[in-house]
């Protein structure tokens, strides 16, 4: 055996578990910048909730309630531990599951995350794709036409929609949509009549209904999201096509544009193949972010639509001084930001080959 | 060759178009059924439906359709009370013990017959779980260890109660049609009670009653369904099935009620019940209400410890122009501490706005340029727009007052906690008595800080008056019906003059409905709301 041979599989070997370490770090890190990130995030959330003028015990027990009362719950409550005890509890709960009870529905908060969740994943990510195949066209249009009549449309269609309140919006929308032309019925995610026909599975009810081959409370449903869903729809689609206009700008003034075009490349193929690939990697940041604010909840939307998210169980929380709940959704929130962010990074590695080397 | 923008163009037309018009891919539906009573108001107040814990708007009328009560003001007769689910009764001779008789042939919505026993079982839960509304009963010298022996099953058909306080026994019997007496199924409930909690968790989202409607499905943040009781003892309601949907927003809820997606619009604003005027598929009606808003001053600051500064803060409210400008109609002016249209109540209105009078009375307190004093205030309307016209007519006598609007869950602890100066409220009675709101707004036993009666309003604006102890004492006690109502009218009139409370205004409930909608009900208390009546 020539001692290269050795060699060379040593040091082949030596490469694999080389690699092996080096994922093993990098899985590591990533675990530990989560377990920072909820550490983070729950100590935050907790302590801000202990410090706020709102008392967590006449929420349950009420204005009313007499002193002795009063007393009992606080008691209960664990409230009267040191700050950092009760945190150390609360914490220990959630390693196990536990995220206590909802005092808004006296039910378990995992089973109302359950609950709320889905709902707002439906109408985010519907909203998503909306904003996502209506504004990056809009974008690019905008940007290969600048100054001219259609930048101007996209554009101010871009401010209007980033402008108007969306929770004007949303009433103009019921007011036009709902109650002058009857095209969408009214708030909510389902008709009455409706409610319960499907076996909840996923929770976001058009997949549901599909699961189930229940058409008409996937048309029902369908019609309920559709115009929620347009009206962040428009937030979303405002925001990407500024953004796409300007990445694209960007790229359009570059020179291999330039030498793309005098090699008498077709425009199409100048514009999607070339320019539009280099500006990916910034688009999928950005609607990985209008993503991930869309799915912490649209408060006022999901108010005018009745529509029972997760922003509405997180807001009410808050004023009920139901820190289980806050915390329970601040957890969830937090871990679709974090989600989403490795997505993207995933993501990049498949549209860059500079990052993927 | 150029990029085709055109193409790109009309595509996104089309798409947009789309969305933005949003075909009818299902029909709205235009109407509900006969049969079906669908109500839009705001419910994220619920946090439980066990009646010996309820103590929200919501929940105390949903129990009131779901339970029968010992005693009950029933929608045919509002200022009657009458046996719920008991017949007759009959005093001790002290007047202290009543003995009760079981109407017959009741059955809860399980099936099992309603027994004596379930009274008994109800009234004891209540005072054993202690929760918030115990007070209704613990008042009258009950605890979870005497709450056996005073409570009592004495028949095969009757059970007898015994209070140890001399109260008078018509504020007990007024007490039992208060939610917290309502009749639960004791069997049904003990089948799901768990290490001896007496169903309390169970009943958080489930009813074991006997009232015209069971409790099918509470979807917090979304809706309520109740179902009818086909064997109610006042016959089988005509809606088979009530749904209060969840609708935060006035002007949805207006929408959908045009629309006739729902059938009454419960929590309109007046400006939405405006603009309902002159809409031919609705109609509104007016409930008075006993709900009251008041100002309170916190007699434990310098200031507004002097009688003479509170009269005249007292003359610097505009009652009657708030009334008829933004209150418009939703409350009227009322200056007593017990509702009007409620037995004994004084419907003496003693102040109005008056400047000049109230520069005299600060010039003799000491403050003929005013002062500055602050005022805590809900942030929801019509509490700001309140204190935004109380802000400028007091300034009309020097008095600057800077408003602190806030949500409740930041203004009760420090109300509760003596810590404001003017303040802007609510109050409800707990039961249609006049004690229960002169046991807040007069009687004061106590107003030492370590006393901590944080659920007395009187105390937490630390302000007791022996002669007002006194008189509420002696009119909660008397037991002669004529001489009690005297009292309370001569406690009522007092109150006003000398008390740090300026009681403002009474609720004058609107609500919105389609104009086929008959039999609503909607009495002077939270909790006296009826749906078995209704008809389309």
């Amino acid at each position: 055996m020539a001692v290269g041979d050795v060699a060379t599989r040593r040091r082949a070997g030596q490469g694999v578990w080389a690699s092996l370490l080096r994922a093993a770090l990098a899985v590591a890190r990533v675990l530990a910048s989560l377990a920072l990130t909820f550490l983070g995030l729950t100590a935050i959330t907790f302590f801000i909730g202990r410090v706020m003028p709102i008392d967590p015990v006449l929420a349950i027990v009420g204005d009313r309630a007499r002193q002795d009362v009063y007393d009992a719950m606080f008691l209960q409550m664990g409230l009267d531990k040191p700050i950092y005890i009760q945190y150390l509890r609360y914490l220990g709960d959630v390693l196990t599951g536990n995220f206590g009870i909802s005092i808004q529905t006296s039910r378990p908060v995992i089973y109302d995350l359950l609950h709320f969740f889905p709902a707002t994943l439906e109408l985010a990510t519907i909203a998503t794709l909306l904003g996502v195949f209506l504004g990056v066209p809009m974008g690019v249009l905008a940007a290969v036409n600048q100054g001219r009549l259609i930048d101007h449309v996209v554009r101010i269609v871009g401010l209007i929609g980033y402008s108007m309140p969306v929770f004007w919006l949303g009433m103009v929308g019921l007011l036009i949509f709902y109650a002058r032309l009857q095209w969408v019925p009214g708030p909510g995610r389902l008709d009455i009549y409706f409610d319960g026909l499907v076996p909840p599975v996923t929770g976001m009810l058009l997949i549901d209904a599909a699961l189930a081959g229940d058409w008409n409370v996937f048309d029902n449903a369908l019609s309920h999201i559709i115009l929620p869903a347009s009206i962040l729809g428009t937030y979303a689609l405002a925001y990407i096509a500024r953004m796409t206009r300007s990445f694209m700008l960007d790229q359009i003034r570059q020179e291999y544009i330039l030498t793309a075009r005098v090699k008498g490349l077709s425009e199409t193929r100048v514009i999607w193949r070339h320019a539009f690939g280099n500006v990916l990697v910034q688009l999928v940041t950005i609607i990985g972010l209008t993503y991930a604010s869309l799915l912490e909840g649209s408060v006022l939307t999901e108010t005018v639509f009745s529509w029972p998210g997760i922003g509405q169980y997180i807001t009410n929380a808050l004023f009920n001084s139901d820190m289980n709940a806050v915390i329970g959704g601040t957890i969830v929130v937090g871990t679709c930001f974090v989600g989403i962010n490795m997505l993207s990074d995933l993501i990049y590695r498949m549209l860059d080959p500079r990052v993927r080397s | 060759m150029t990029f085709d923008w055109k193409k790109t163009a009309l595509a996104l037309s089309l798409a947009g178009g789309l969305m933005a018009t949003g075909p009818a891919l299902t029909p709205a539906q235009a109407e509900t059924p006969d049969n079906m009573l669908v109500q839009g108001m705001r419910i994220d107040d619920i946090i439980t439906f066990d009646p010996a814990e309820v103590f929200e708007l919501s929940t105390g009328e949903f129990i009131a359709n779901i339970y029968d009560r010992v005693m009950m003001y029933e929608p045919e007769d509002l200022s009657t009370l009458v046996g719920g689910v008991v017949e007759s009764w009959n005093f001790s001779e002290d007047g202290k013990t009543i003995n009760f008789t079981m109407r017959p042939g009741q059955t809860f919505h399980s099936g099992n017959p309603v027994r004596p026993e379930d009274v008994v079982y109800s009234l004891q839960r209540v005072v054993i779980l202690n929760k918030t509304p115990a007070f209704i009963f613990t008042q009258f010298g009950w605890s979870p260890e005497n709450v056996g022996d005073l409570i009592k099953v004495t028949g095969d058909n009757s059970f007898s109660i015994t209070i140890t306080e001399d109260f008078s026994p018509g504020l007990v019997l007024n007490a039992l049609s208060a939610g917290v007496a309502s009749v639960v199924d004791q069997k049904l409930v003990e089948e799901h009670a768990v290490d001896g909690d007496m169903g309390y968790d169970w009943l958080k989202n489930k009813s074991a009653g006997s009232g015209p409607y069971s409790l099918v499905e509470w979807k917090a943040n979304e809706s309520v369904v109740l179902n009818a009781f086909d064997d109610y003892r006042h016959g089988k309601p005509a809606m088979q099935r009530v749904i209060i949907r969840h609708l935060p927003e006035p002007a949805a809820q207006r929408l959908l009620l045009e629309q006739g997606d729902i059938d009454m619009a419960r929590s309109l604003t007046p400006d939405q019940i405006g603009g309902l005027v002159g809409n031919d598929t609705v109609k509104i009606e007016f409930y008075p209400k006993a709900s009251l808003i008041y100002m309170a001053m916190n007699t434990t600051n310098e200031i507004l410890s002097n009688p003479t500064v509170r009269e005249a803060l007292k003359y610097l409210i505009d009652y009657q122009g708030m009334a008829e400008s933004f209150l418009d109609g939703q409350y009227i002016v009322h200056e007593s501490f017990w509702p009007s249209g409620l037995w004994a109540s004084a419907d003496d209105k003693p102040y109005t706005l008056d400047v000049e009078r109230a520069k005299e009375l600060l010039a003799e307190a000491g403050y003929p340029d005013g002062f500055e004093i602050a005022i805590d205030s809900l942030n929801t309307s019509p509490y700001m727009e309140i204190a935004q016209s109380m802000q400028q007519t007091l300034s009309q006598a020097g008095i600057t007052a800077e408003i602190i609007p806030q949500d409740g869950s930041a203004l009760w602890p420090k109300y509760r906690a003596r810590r404001h100066g003017l303040i802007l409220a609510r109050w409800s009675p707990d039961y249609v008595d006049p004690h229960s709101n002169a046991d807040s707004f007069a009687l004061n036993p106590d107003n030492r800080e370590e006393a901590q009666l944080t659920g007395v309003l009187a105390w937490r604006n630390g302000w007791a008056d022996p002669g007002i102890n006194a008189l509420a004492i002696a009119a909660r006690n008397e037991a002669n019906v004529d001489l009690r109502h005297d009292l309370y009218n001569a406690l009522q009139r007092l109150h006003q003059r000398v008390s740090p409370f300026a009681i403002m205004f009474q609720q004058n409930e609107q609500v919105a409905m389609a104009t086929n909608i008959e039999g609503f009900v909607s009495g002077s208390n939270f909790d006296l709301v009826f749906y078995r009546n209704v008809t389309k």
